[in-house]
């Protein structure tokens, strides 16, 4: 046992950074998407919880650049760097992207899960970061952690099982 | 409009709105399971979305929330908000089922969810019946929707169209009781659309300076 590790908590539309032995955590990610993006070897991860897929959506200049998927993923790319990360080891793992309710007619709104998946893999892809794993989907709430000294993702929903990824 | 510059006046209009709504649904309640229903004094609060989970216990806490849109000149969102253990007791009062429980190994019975989904619908239209009356805007309820899930995944739904605007929320937070046994504390959560405020204060003879 570990007695010196901590967990990080990142909250809604935040992001943070941790090395090992500590892990990161974010908790109740519905329509959100969890994106975690590390360096293996350096022990080293980042975690953005964000809730809308683009900036420019948007209706007001002064944004919270930690609650979109394009510009909380450059910072965390940024941030992850100055941490001394190298850029072509680092990869990605997500989870989130639920649909938590049904609705028979869906809103562009109400579809805020999948696009918001969509939105992270698109910016990933710019960025030429391989999407390792992924639990994205479906209409369960997800709780998140991640261990940057095994790579290792684990998910837990309301009624089932812990999953790793 | 800036959130954290309501008036006191502003902050009594919403406060009597969070009153009349939820006074007119713990009525209903109160006709549902043949009790006594009372309810607390409603607070009005302005949350970072993070403080809006913290409300109901942090966003991994296990809760049933039913959901509905308001459509109209208003829109909006309101919640209605029960710990498992609180619907596990209403649906075994509504359903007659001693033994019933939520979150076991089984899928709850096709019952179970018909009698959450319909306290929900008669509960959330009392409550925005009254609201209507009282603004005399027209508020129209969407149909219910259940789920049964973690607090930050159900509530970030009902935060989606304010995200698009403001890291900020103002919830009108009302919680009923059932006095006899404190077997029930329902909170009604109404989280009004941003461009909804002007609409609401007008419509109430309040200027609004925003």
């Amino acid at each position: 046992m570990d007695n010196m590790k901590s967990i990080v908590k990142v909250g809604i539309a935040d992001l943070n950074i941790v090395t090992a032995p500590d892990i990161i955590r974010t908790s109740g990610l519905g329509s959100c998407v969890g994106i975690v993006i590390y360096d293996l070897s350096k022990k080293i991860a980042g975690l953005a919880h964000i809730m809308l897929p683009d900036s420019t959506l948007a209706k007001r200049n002064s944004i919270n650049t930690f609650k979109y998927a394009d510009t909380a993923i450059d910072s965390l790319i940024e941030k992850l760097l100055q941490k001394g990360a190298k850029k072509y080891a680092l990869k990605a793992k997500l989870a989130g992207g639920a649909e938590m309710f049904q609705f028979a007619s869906p809103s562009e709104m109400m579809r805020i899960g999948p696009r918001n998946v969509d939105a992270t893999k698109v910016k990933l892809k710019e960025y030429n970061i391989p999407i390792v794993a992924m639990d994205v989907g479906g209409n369960s709430g997800r709780t998140i952690e991640f261990n940057p000294a095994t790579g290792e993702l684990a998910i837990r929903t309301v009624n089932k099982e812990l999953k790793t990824i | 409009m800036d959130f954290k510059q309501l008036s006191n006046e502003q902050l009594d209009v919403l406060r009597e709105i969070g009153n009349i709504g939820a006074g007119n649904a713990a009525t209903s309640m109160s006709a549902i399971i043949n009790r006594k229903i009372e309810m607390e004094m409603p607070s009005v609060n302005i949350v970072a979305f993070d403080d809006l989970m913290d409300l109901i216990g942090g966003p991994d806490q296990p809760i049933v929330a039913i959901f509905i849109r308001i459509q109209g000149e208003a829109p909006g969102t309101v919640y209605f908000l029960l710990s498992i253990k609180e619907a596990e007791y209403l649906v075994r009062e509504i359903t007659n089922d001693p033994s019933f429980t939520l979150l076991d190994d089984q899928e709850p019975s096709k019952i179970a969810i018909s009698a959450l989904h319909e306290i929900g619908n008669i509960l959330a239209g009392s409550y925005l019946s009254a609201l209507s009356d009282f603004t005399n805007i027209m508020m129209q309820p969407s149909i219910p929707h259940l789920s049964i899930d973690m607090a930050g995944a159900v509530l970030t739904v009902g935060l989606l169209e304010l995200s698009q605007v403001t890291d900020y929320a103002i919830v009108i937070d009302t919680t009923i009781n059932d006095k006899d046994t404190s077997g029930i504390h329902g909170h009604f959560f109404l989280l009004p659309d941003p461009e909804s405020f002007d609409k609401i204060f007008s419509a109430l003879g309040i200027q609004h300076d925003g």
